[in-house]
């Protein structure tokens, strides 16, 4: 039996779409991006000691982590945080939209505002936490550790509201520690003393400008810097000119992750997993079971999750509680399991460290409530400490004390201290 | 070393001084006149020797008869033109239990499974869609299609994953029957119900939609550009009688995607040396236990006698005699051609004639005196190293299917094709490589009647024409191509009507229904005839479960210990 | 500014019924009714001057005993004999083959080891779906932790499966989800009946018959009775409009006010609670129940407003599929046809064109595509046979539904409806000769003119897809299926909620009960 062939000829108009497609083929040869401010990174990265974040290649540490720990602390820091997701959201229905994607109440969120958020799924589980820029009335930036492009698409269904993904298009650095203020002052940024803490302006830059914010991930005097990628490198010399004297220094993750746990800030996928991530059901988080329900506004309208929050809520339904601990001893306790009475497996440290700021041996711990809700007597932790090839187990005393840790005056004070 | 695969009898005599007494007691003595095998296995396919050597290992003095001159049913190399050795039927190891390559010690008696590393679907825009083991590339090779179904990536991973954890632990234990008041069965049953409970209610409404959605669907939830839909959407559909659109394919993609290679989930990989290979390791690892393996000898029929099988008749009359008898043949074969009909209750006999077993696939694999090019995709992409595809759309996809529901081959097939020699140069003479083309749909006849010489020709013409359109003189690199429609496969390898699976893969045939209701748990109505084929739980594929299955049945019949069988791999 | 205690949105059957139901409970109910009359997809309308027909549905075959003892329809002039019951004629080139009675209690125009054969399917495919008719009358279990009545109810289901028998029970199981070709083949050998059974499993749906879980559509049929018999539909007489005005009659007797003409423009949501209703007219309804009996798509995207939802119960919504792929023919004609072969009772019975499973298979396939078959398969009535008013005296009415109709035509409708018409109109002429010379007027309502004119997004009769993952516990949506909503004081009354559509009631009826044990 003869059959004929179906031959749809292969397209042979290159239209541009497809041409732009075709270009980008070639992204297999890097596996891990260089952000805009790569070739400065790379001159500075002494330890090539990098990480994955989000398909870039980022610095665990540049040359010495201990002392880029006190360059955030003691200096200026410089850390670069263009691989963090970012999305633009602007339209007239901009701000009724992320009222409704976001727990808190963004019409309280004034233009030249940031505020730390987070957002649920239907079920009130938390898919992540970020930072919210108001750029305008009716223009946003959205940034968070995973992406979420479907998610606000979807949710965006009935608003007139755009929403892009802009990661690669705009670079971002945190420039934190006490003397920051003194090195954009000294850069030339009038005006930047005007910034109180979450204040956001537009300042020139390289015939652009530069969005400067008053925020950060340290618990610090520090300030955030979001720039086009194309005027990156004139960001980054101009920072680093200005900010010699003052001690100005590039850092890794790892000391900006002592910093931040010091600060009491909790991290996605580090200290809880984030919904869309989630295989086992039982990692799902609600916001009070992770320490944001302070950001569940019950007074706006309403909001993704607001039903199972509630219910959680008044069914007593909420499991977990993420606390932070302060551990007997010096020895860091990571990923140690809480015991209650030493004997009953309560919860887990997700972070822990000795803080040199706060001279206190730190942790934040998810705990099975009762305990770390009302059950806070008698918590201990377990620490194997690798020591020469051997586990030194101890058993240590865990109180359950107030985040942050640390607070420092110069952090929030107006006018920022110039050091 | 590859050439001598057609040779595997005399070359496993290195294995075992047991093996070889037994093989020489074989030379000397009558057969007939010989006393009874512990066990009898009729065919030596990757289940059958899987089901011999746990049945060897525990003790039983064991048998396995095999028609061809070779052992592997569809798992196989042969070398089929000098210096080439074609993966003739299954091509792709990922389905295998690791914890049956643990138990046999297959690295031991050699099997390397080398892993894909990329794969491609081709457009009809010049352009193609890669998949890459980077998460951040594959992402990345996502946007330049949509950003949106980039960042939709990883939801679909999560919901299929936790799909994929919830049936994994079912492939090695046996389906309960939900008929059946015993401990064992209630006990089983409430395994998976409380397996069932254990997930949240979203996870249920999933699980329960995910059954009876079909692929295209299930995809529609996640994704909008119809390429990537395409891409994923070859899983539901590979092996099976059905498309893209209909109900079931989503259940279809899971069973693809259990596939573990050194426990990444989903990972698909070549076995070094050809899907011979692996039948060739659990061979000799049957020799090595003491094993006996004859080839090149036909089973005419089960001798049964008062309602217990008692061994077989080969095609000359020969018998030989067994305390119990393994069939790693389809449902159909063992109990419509080697079973007498008499010997067999009438529900049985009309379920298993009612047993869906449509062959929907061919292989069309060729000998090639150079790489492929392929102008779309850059030279030192590692979509080479991985499966290639030509059916980007949905539609496309499902048209094909349309063509087999109507008794014709695909005018515009769907390929899944690889070459291995990429990665393993064993495969092919320097220089030379061997393709592998799965292709689907091809059905049992063609417009009712047997397939013929001319429609093989024409089925391997939509075959090659395809792939010429994407690689400019594709045609004159062929050295050889065998081309094997489902009535070469039944003819060769003995699966009915060339159904890969030993049946087709919907839920009416699947845990319990499989193959049959109330004869799921590898036992038949004929006391000591067991089944251990793909017709049996969890299926199709080079997966091994079928038989390691039905081996802890028998051993459970016949009081033996099964500690030298793994338990399932937890799924924590 | 008014209040009332109910509000229903929508008087199709299922609203009428939902309302019937509450106001019988003590409740006080305002139905909203868009259109100018009530009924929905099931009123007798004129289509042209002096014939008239049954809108979209043209035949009560499953209408819920429940539904008729708890509204007192018998006395409200819906009363059903057998001898009413309609046949159904499979035409062929070869001669007709007819089911009579209840869905074949008698089978003629085959030989006599067919009819032993179907005897047997069909007790067996009456066993097996009288083993899920009971999940008509209830909510579908509820996943996230089941009532004791609930798992009582389940444990029931157990029990009357077990009770079938072993061998049964396992033939159930085997073929629950199966295709309706393989079991047909398995059992029939008479392509003309399975072409029929093939037609009937998948009427409705996006499915042909060898698409796998099309059986279920042969079990819904069959779980559906009239008069007391599973499977036996008749034609009532003055249309389906009929049946409309006698639950109408019920509802208003029980006290229900009815509005029509009167759409709502918007549910009025405050703190995650419906308190009422917005008109076109800027009329503001507040009520402490509002029950919308119309399609949850549209009650979710349009009503209410995405931003009172949640993103996942948006994405689910939306996901819902509903796009319908049957259409349905009016002919006006000026003399009743004459189908070769067929007697004056098979005249007055349902005629179904689709001789055999390959041709519903080969009818299907284009669909999926966007496009039709040219040679589409139909059921056919002529109710002016049984009911003269409906048609000048000596001309007759054509009632078809027409599968497949895809409601995103390629091609578009416009462009696609007049080929589409031709195409139709020639398997009629094969098998009623002549029929083309005698009409007067035609009337081909495509999905998406359904969807234009009954408010059906999609055209869709059942308001979702009536597949195996669209049903029970995940109809509408999962995580809601048991007519409540995320949104305190809404409840859900349509086709789109379990158990689905055709003229039954049973989603009004068991959406009151819920709101009435809820009190809600």
């Amino acid at each position: 039996m003869a059959q004929a062939i179906r031959k749809k000829p292969l397209s042979k108009t290159v239209n541009a779409a497809v041409s732009a497609r075709i270009v980008a083929q070639d992204h297999f040869r890097t596996l891990r991006l260089g952000t805009p401010f790569q070739p400065r990174i790379d001159a500075l990265a002494k330890t090539q000691d990098w990480y994955n974040w989000a398909g870039y290649r980022a610095p665990n540490s540049l040359w010495n982590e201990e002392l880029e720990y006190f360059a955030i602390r003691s200096q200026a820091a410089v850390f670069d945080i263009s691989p963090m997701t970012k999305y633009r959201i602007e339209g007239p229905d901009a701000e009724a939209f992320l009222d409704r994607v976001t727990l808190r109440d963004v019409a309280k969120l004034r233009p030249g505002r940031v505020h730390y958020t987070a957002w649920c799924d239907d079920e009130g589980f938390v898919l992540d936490d970020g930072t919210l820029f108001r750029l305008s009335p009716t223009r946003f930036r959205l940034c968070s550790q995973e992406r979420h492009l479907p998610w606000l698409l979807d949710s965006a269904i009935g608003f007139d509201v755009s929403v892009a993904e802009e990661t690669e298009a705009v670079a971002g650095l945190a420039l934190q520690g006490p003397t920051s203020f003194a090195v954009l002052r000294d850069a030339g940024f009038a005006g930047v003393e005007k910034l109180k803490i979450f204040d956001l302006a537009d300042l020139p830059h390289d015939g652009g400008t530069v969005g400067i914010s008053r925020t950060g991930f340290t618990g610090d005097l520090g300030y955030e810097l979001f720039v086009p990628a194309d005027r990156a490198l004139s960001l980054w010399d101009r920072l680093m000119t200005a900010g010699q004297l003052r001690g100005i220094r590039a850092i890794g993750y790892t000391a900006l992750n002592r910093a931040r746990l010091e600060a009491g800030l909790i991290v996605a996928n580090a200290d809880f997993t984030t919904a869309e991530h989630a295989i086992r059901a039982d990692r799902l988080r609600l916001p009070d079971e992770i320490g944001l329900g302070f950001m569940i506004d019950l007074q706006k309208g309403h909001f993704n999750g607001r039903r199972a929050i509630l219910e959680a809520r008044a069914k007593r339904k909420l499991r977990h509680v993420l606390v932070g601990l302060e551990i007997d001893g010096n020895i860091p306790a990571e990923h140690a399991i809480v015991y209650h009475k030493k004997s009953q497996e309560v919860g887990l440290v997700s972070a822990a460290m000795w803080s040199p700021m706060a001279k206190r041996n730190i942790a934040i711990a998810s705990l099975a409530r009762p305990y770390g809700d009302t059950m806070v007597e008698d918590l201990w932790v377990e620490i194997y400490a690798m020591r020469e090839l051997q586990h030194q187990k101890l058993m240590k005393r865990a109180k359950v004390v107030a985040r942050p840790f640390i607070k420092l005056d110069r952090r929030t004070a107006n006018p920022p201290a110039d050091f | 070393m590859a050439r001598q695969i057609g040779l595997c009898h005399a070359k496993f005599r290195a294995f075992g001084n047991r093996s070889r007494k037994n093989e020489e007691r074989v030379a000397r003595e009558d057969w007939a006149k010989m006393k009874a095998w512990d066990a009898i296995i009729i065919g030596g396919g990757h289940n059958g020797l899987v089901n011999a050597c746990y049945l060897q290992r525990a003790g039983l003095d064991v048998l396995v008869i095999e028609k061809n001159d070779w052992v592997g049913g569809a798992a196989t190399s042969r070398e089929l033109t000098p210096g080439f050795l074609y993966s003739n039927c299954s091509y792709v190891c990922s389905l295998f239990r690791p914890e049956i390559m643990r138990d046999l010690e297959l690295p031991r008696f050699g099997l390397q499974v080398i892993s894909y590393e990329g794969g491609a679907v081709f457009t009809r825009d010049g352009d193609y869609l890669a998949n890459y083991r980077d998460h951040d590339a594959h992402r990345r090779e996502f946007a330049r299609f949509s950003k949106r179904d980039a960042e939709a990536y990883d939801r679909y991973a999560r919901d299929v994953t936790r799909q994929c954890r919830f049936i994994q632990p079912l492939l090695m234990r046996t389906a309960p029957d939900p008929t059946s008041l015993r401990p064992r069965d209630l006990g089983e049953l409430l395994y998976l119900g409380k397996k069932f409970a254990g997930l949240s209610a979203p996870e249920m409404a999933l699980t329960l939609r995910f059954w009876t959605m079909s692929i295209s669907e299930f995809l529609d939830e996640y994704f909008e550009t119809d390429v990537i839909k395409a891409n994923f959407a070859l899983s539901g559909i590979i092996g099976t009688a059905l498309g893209p659109m209909s109900p079931g394919t989503a259940y279809v993609l899971l069973h693809h995607y259990m596939g573990e290679v050194d426990g990444s989930v989903g990972a698909w990989g070549y076995a070094r040396g050809g899907m011979g290979a692996v039948t060739k390791a659990l061979a000799a690892s049957f020799k090595a236990s003491g094993g006996t393996i004859r080839t090149g000898a036909e089973v005419d029929h089960v001798l049964v006698g008062r309602g217990k099988a008692k061994g077989v008749v080969l095609a000359g009359g020969e018998e030989i005699f067994g305390k119990l008898v393994v069939s790693n043949a389809d449902v159909k074969r063992t109990f419509l051609k080697l079973v007498e009909e008499k010997e067999l209750p009438d529900v049985f006999l009309r379920r298993v004639r009612n047993f869906k077993i449509r062959g929907s696939s061919g292989k069309v694999n060729i000998a090639l005196d150079s790489l492929p090019e392929f102008p779309a995709l850059p030279k030192d992409s590692p979509v080479y190293r991985g499966d290639m595809h030509f059916t980007d759309s949905m539609e496309r996809m499902e048209r094909a299917y349309d063509d087999w529901k109507a008794g014709r081959w695909s005018a515009d097939p769907f390929l899944d094709m690889v070459i291995p020699t990429t990665l393993d140069p064993t495969m092919a003479p320097p220089g030379k490589h061997f393709m592998s083309c799965f292709v689907q749909y091809a059905p049992p006849r063609i417009a009712g009647a047997e397939w013929t010489d001319a429609d093989r020709d024409g089925f391997a013409e939509s075959v090659i024409s395809q792939i010429a359109e994407y690689s400019p003189g594709f045609r004159d690199r062929i050295v050889h191509m065998e081309v094997r429609t489902p009535r070469e496969i039944e003819a060769e390898v003995g699966l009915t009507e060339g159904n890969i699976f030993q049946g087709e893969l919907t839920f009416d045939q699947l845990l319990f229904n499989r193959p049959v209701p109330g004869y799921a748990q590898y036992r038949s109505p004929v006391g000591g005839l067991y089944m251990c084929g793909s017709s049996t739980h969890p299926g199709g594929g080079v997966m091994g479960a079928p038989g390691r299955n039905a081996a802890a049945e028998i051993l459970r019949d016949l009081a033996k210990s099964t500690s030298h069988m793994s338990a399932a791999h937890d799924v924590i | 500014m008014t209040s009332s205690e109910t509000i229903v949105i929508g008087g199709g059957h299922n609203g009428l019924v939902a309302a019937a139901a509450l106001a019988k409970a003590g409740r006080k109910v305002l139905v909203l009714e868009a259109g100018s009359e009530v009924g929905g997809a099931a009123r007798t309308e004129e289509f042209a001057p002096g014939f008239r027909v049954s809108s979209v549905a043209h035949l009560l075959n499953r209408l819920h005993p429940d539904v008729v003892k708890a509204l007192d329809l018998d006395k409200h002039g819906l009363q059903f004999a057998r001898a009413d019951f309609m046949p159904s004629v499979a035409l062929s080139k070869d001669g007709p083959l007819v089911l009579h009675g209840a869905y074949g209690e008698v089978l003629t125009g085959t030989n006599s080891s067919e009819q032993s054969a179907w005897k047997e399917l069909r007790a067996q495919l009456l066993r097996y779906a009288g083993i899920l008719k009971p999940f008509l009358s209830r909510r579908p279990p509820d996943l996230a932790g089941m009532s004791l009545r609930e798992t009582a109810s389940l444990g029931q289901t157990a029990l009357a499966l077990k009770k079938l028998g072993k061998e049964d029970m396992r033939d159930f199981l085997r073929v629950l989800l199966m295709n309706v070709a393989d079991l047909l083949d398995e059992q029939l050998a008479d392509i003309r009946l399975k072409g029929l059974l093939a037609f009937d499993a998948t009427l409705g749906s996006n499915l042909g018959p060898r698409s796998p879980t099309s059986l279920l559509g042969l079990y819904y049929r069959l779980a559906g009775e009239t008069g007391g018999a599973a499977g036996a539909q008749i034609f009532p007489q003055g249309g389906m409009g009929a049946v409309a005005a006698a639950i109408r009659a019920a509802a208003e007797k029980a006290g229900v006010t009815i509005r029509t003409s009167t759409p709502v423009a918007k549910i009025i949501v405050e703190k995650g609670r419906a308190v009422g209703v917005a008109l076109h007219t800027g009329e503001v309804l507040r009520a402490r129940t509002i029950v919308s009996a119309i399609n949850p798509a549209t009650t979710f995207l349009d009503l209410v407003g995405p931003r009172e939802i949640d993103t996942g119960f948006v994405r689910k919504v939306k996901n819902i599929r509903m796009k319908g792929d049957a259409a349905k023919l009016n002919l006006a004609l000026d003399r009743p046809p004459q189908f070769t072969g067929v007697d004056a009772a098979g005249h007055k019975g349902r005629l179904v064109i689709a001789p055999s499973p390959d041709h519903v298979e080969r009818a299907f396939n284009p669909s999926k595509y966007g496009e039709f078959s040219p040679e589409p398969v139909m059921e056919i009535t002529l109710p002016s046979l049984a009911d003269p008013s409906l048609a000048p005296s000596g001309a007759c009415v054509l009632s078809a539904v027409v599968q497949y109709a895809p409601y995103a035509l390629k091609e578009g409708w416009d462009a696609g409806k007049p080929k589409f018409l031709k195409a139709i109109m020639a398997q009629l002429e094969a098998y009623a000769p002549g029929i083309g010379k005698s009409v007067v007027h035609a009337e081909l309502l495509t999905p998406a003119d359904i969807e234009t004119r009954y408010r059906m997004p999609g055209g869709h009769w059942h308001h979702g897809e009536l597949q195996a993952d669209q049903m029970l516990i995940s109809r509408p949506v999962s995580g809601w299926s048991g007519y409540d909503t995320p949104l305190e004081g809404l409840f859900l009354a349509s086709a789109g909620s379990h158990p689905g559509g055709g003229v039954s009631g049973a989603p009004g009826l068991n959406a009151a009960r819920r709101i009435i044990a809820m009190k809600g």
